[in-house]
């Protein structure tokens, strides 16, 4: 190997070392001073922690977008849809309810049933948000804030489908008594549950009251 | 402690490689396969968007000749033998597109990221694989449904790259403006799902994964460019993202984000009921991507730079944190200064002034990168190898493409440089080509890591010198013609099938950087010839052959499934320990214990 090693180098540069795989390891190298590996930290949490972050970013640039568009001259504001209400409050519960499959013991798989009932509910109830403004003629195109609407809601929907889908992989696993007590799975889960949630509620709040 | 005690645990890689071929090549999970794959891919469409810049050339070059020849090759494009105009538009658009996402920031991002994140931090493979074989697979068919475009009804895309509305938004604009800009958005969302799919198993396994001892300040600088280019990516693409969604929304559904009232398109006015949209916020939002996205492309190559130079001139890095922060203030301040792209867009002069400030603070640390460069060079007895001869070409690019970065960054003088060949010139040498030869460099240098052995030397050094002589001739005139007036995106300058008298003396230039081109372009076949010979039947490198000594160069080449044969070694030092008095040899690998040498960084 290593007569390779001095094609294109300066052959009388310096001491060339013999051995392309250097010395032996050293017989001892504790050193009390050596960094930690990583950060210490769960790849997997950590990763789903950077994956929420540039989610939220998409929504800061269409946050950006929204300002921007409402100070046109064409801007006409849509009426709340009553039935948000209940979505909104449908969503806050299961997150609630996630949160109360992860600290149980005895009924978590009944908690997580809730939870995707919940969950199911909040993804209906959008639809049918969506049909209550279509028959109020409402559309996609209509006017601007329809079209931010029906977009923000729609993302955010994709978003909770996966977490959703996510979810119901979880599901049968409880049941079979394979989630472990302090299981990381629910766990991260639940911190992306909750971001969309959080995420809903900021959305809410853009679109009807700021 | 014994040396054998590794930082991670190996349940992973317990189950050894798969052995068929279709897991083990093809949807691998493996980040050295996914590299390559991403790599080759990643040259092919360049060298389908070099062709397509061949064909922007000839017509530049020879704006009144007919090409029998090529109407066989594009009926519709070259009917009659003359370039058709709405050809040539998609030519430009394509050609930029592919290269700026498809090429140069696959290849040195997606191709050298996976394969040398894991190698040079100590770790098994990345942090999650599966993803890492979703992304390629996911890039690959952003790589098809961009190609198809040239296949469909009107042809592809012709808005330019940065796909401004409402020429973008309203299918009427133009013949790319159909099909071609559909298939351009869905193109682009792959490749944006497939980059932030890369990018997050970049940030955590950086971050992660490494190795015992290896702390953030002992990562070769390769490393910080990645780890800066994933964050960079996660803030930045979902701009993109969210303006590609409403593009497509404007176009297919009706709504009226950028299209705005009263537009008419060859005298028929625009159908639907569009109004109040905002073609400004489009290039808001594309620009907010877009700006760090060119850092995406050129950081890598900084990074790449900075290790090729020291480790052929046998040196330690000059400046090494201060090359960090260098870096860490580029990425920053590329999220502040999206609006030097739009300083015509009727942006208030004084906001203009805040983005131009901003714009020339990067002058700052980049020239702090360019000075340790330098310094590192410096008294050095440098070994010319193909690798390093592209390091050096990278510092030369980045210096002369720096320096028209400063007029165009103020808002005084943009305004007349602006859209013209000048700018053209500023980003091909900073950005294409300080990011192209990082990817030559940095191939040369880790092909041993790809594929066991080493490129042809005098193949590559011929290819470097005739790609060196003839990007400079081909790219550095048009500063001078940008100057004098001459438009970018222009099908031709002067009577008959132009418009401008007064651009008839470019005439002889564009002649001439035509034939350069030509040159440019040609030349790299001796890399195709070198890269895929060299696979094949190069010289086998063994472990070390540039004696260099990151961590990627203590095992064999190429590196087995898990990387490492037995345990994953222990880092004590930074890559940068060189000519160390009193060491025994000229280098010290990282994985050398701590008390030789003067001091351990």
């Amino acid at each position: 190997m290593a007569t390779v090693l001095r094609r294109g180098l300066d052959p009388g540069a310096g001491a060339i070392r013999d051995g392309a795989a250097g010395q032996p390891p050293p017989a001892a190298i504790g050193r009390e001073d050596e960094p930690p590996p990583g950060l210490g930290f769960d790849p997997v949490r950590f990763g789903l922690l950077a994956f929420m972050v540039t989610v939220s970013m998409l929504f800061v640039s269409f946050t950006s977008a929204y300002v921007v568009r409402r100070a046109a001259a064409d801007w006409a504001p849509l009426a709340l849809p009553p039935l948000l209400y209940l979505n909104t409050l449908l969503l806050v519960a299961s997150s609630f309810t996630l949160e109360c499959a992860r600290r149980s013991r005895g009924a978590r798989h009944l908690w997580l049933v809730t939870t995707a009932a919940l969950a199911a509910g909040f993804m209906l109830g959008q639809l049918g948000a969506w049909g209550q403004l279509a028959e109020l003629g409402f559309f996609l195109a209509s006017n601007p804030h329809s079209s931010f609407f029906y977009m923000l809601t729609g993302v955010h929907g994709l978003h909770l489908v996966g977490g959703f889908s996510w979810l119901l992989v979880l599901v049968p696993r409880s049941a079979q008594g394979a989630l472990a007590p302090e299981s990381p799975a629910l766990g991260r889960l639940a911190i992306f549950w909750h971001f969309l949630t959080a995420l809903w509620l900021y959305l809410l709040l853009l679109l009807f009251v700021i | 402690m014994s040396h054998t005690a590794t930082a991670h645990a190996d349940e992973g890689h317990a189950h050894g490689a798969p052995q068929a071929f279709i897991w083990r090549y093809v949807f691998s999970k493996d980040h050295k396969v996914i590299g390559i794959q991403y790599y080759v891919t990643a040259m092919l469409m360049a060298l389908i968007a070099g062709v397509l810049a061949m064909l922007v050339r000839l017509q530049l070059g020879f704006p009144n000749s007919t090409f029998p020849l090529l109407e066989k090759f594009f009926p519709a494009g070259f009917a009659g033998g003359v370039m058709d105009p709405a050809f040539y538009t998609m030519l430009f658009t394509m050609h930029g597109t592919i290269m700026v996402f498809f090429v140069l920031s696959t290849a040195p991002v997606s191709g050298f990221g996976n394969i040398l994140i894991p190698l040079q931090v100590g770790a098994r493979d990345m942090a999650f694989p599966f993803l890492n074989g979703l992304s390629y697979w996911t890039f690959l068919p952003g790589c098809i449904v961009i190609l198809s475009s040239f296949f469909v009804g009107a042809g592809a895309a012709s808005g330019g790259w940065t796909a401004y509305p409402p020429l973008s938004a309203v299918k009427q604009a133009a013949p790319g403006s159909q099909t071609g800009q559909t298939l351009w958005i869905i193109g682009m969302v792959f490749f944006i799902a497939s980059f932030t799919m890369g990018g997050l198993n970049f940030l955590t396994t950086i971050l992660n994964l490494r190795t015992k001892g290896l702390s953030l300040l002992r990562l070769p600088m390769t490393m910080w460019a990645m780890l800066l280019v994933a964050i960079l990516g996660l803030l930045a693409f979902p701009a993109l993202t969210g303006a590609a969604l409403m593009l497509l929304f404007d176009r297919h559904f009706g709504t009226s984000f950028f299209i705005p009232a009263g537009e008419v398109f060859n005298n028929t006015p625009l159908a639907g009921n569009h109004q109040g949209g905002s073609p400004l916020l489009w290039q808001h939002l594309f620009w907010f991507l877009g700006h760090p996205e060119v850092y995406i492309l050129m950081l890598p190559a900084l990074g790449f730079t900075s290790d090729l130079l020291s480790t052929f001139s046998r040196k330690a890095i000059f400046g090494y944190k201060s090359m960090v922060g260098a870096m860490v203030a580029i990425a920053s301040l590329s999220f502040i200064v999206w609006g030097h792209h739009m300083f015509v867009s009727g942006m208030s002069p004084y906001i203009a002034m805040v983005f131009a400030t901003g714009t020339i603070l990067i002058a700052v640390p980049s020239a702090v990168k360019v000075f340790n460069w330098l310094a590192t060079l410096y008294q050095s007895r440098i070994h010319f190898t193909t690798p390093m001869l592209w390091a050096l070409g990278v510092v030369s690019l980045f210096i002369s493409g720096g320096l028209s970065g400063i007029w165009l960054a103020q808002g005084a003088p943009d305004i007349q440089l602006h859209d013209t060949y000048f700018v053209v010139a500023h980003f091909h040498l900073i950005m294409a080509g300080a990011a192209l030869f990082g990817v030559f460099g940095a191939t040369a240098f880790w092909f041993p890591k790809m594929f066991g052995r080493l490129m042809n030397e005098s193949l590559g050094k011929l290819h470097f010198w005739f790609t060196f002589v003839a990007y400079y001739c081909t790219f550095f005139p048009m500063h001078y013609i940008g100057i004098a007036g001459h438009m970018r995106r222009i099908y031709a300058i002067s009577p008959p099938t132009g418009f401008y008298e007064y651009l008839r003396p470019m005439e002889p230039i564009n002649h001439f950087i035509t034939l350069s081109a030509f040159v440019l372009g040609s030349s790299q076949l001796i890399f195709f010839v070198n890269f895929f010979w060299s696979a094949f039947k190069g010289k086998p490198a063994g472990e070390n052959p540039w004696q260099a000594n990151g961590l990627e160069w203590t095992t064999q080449s190429p590196p087995p499934h898990g990387n490492w044969a037995g345990a994953i070694p222990e880092v004590h030092r930074w890559p940068y320990d060189y000519s160390v008095p009193g060491a025994p040899q000229d280098y010290l690998m990282q994985t050398d214990p701590a008390p030789i040498g003067a001091k351990a960084h």
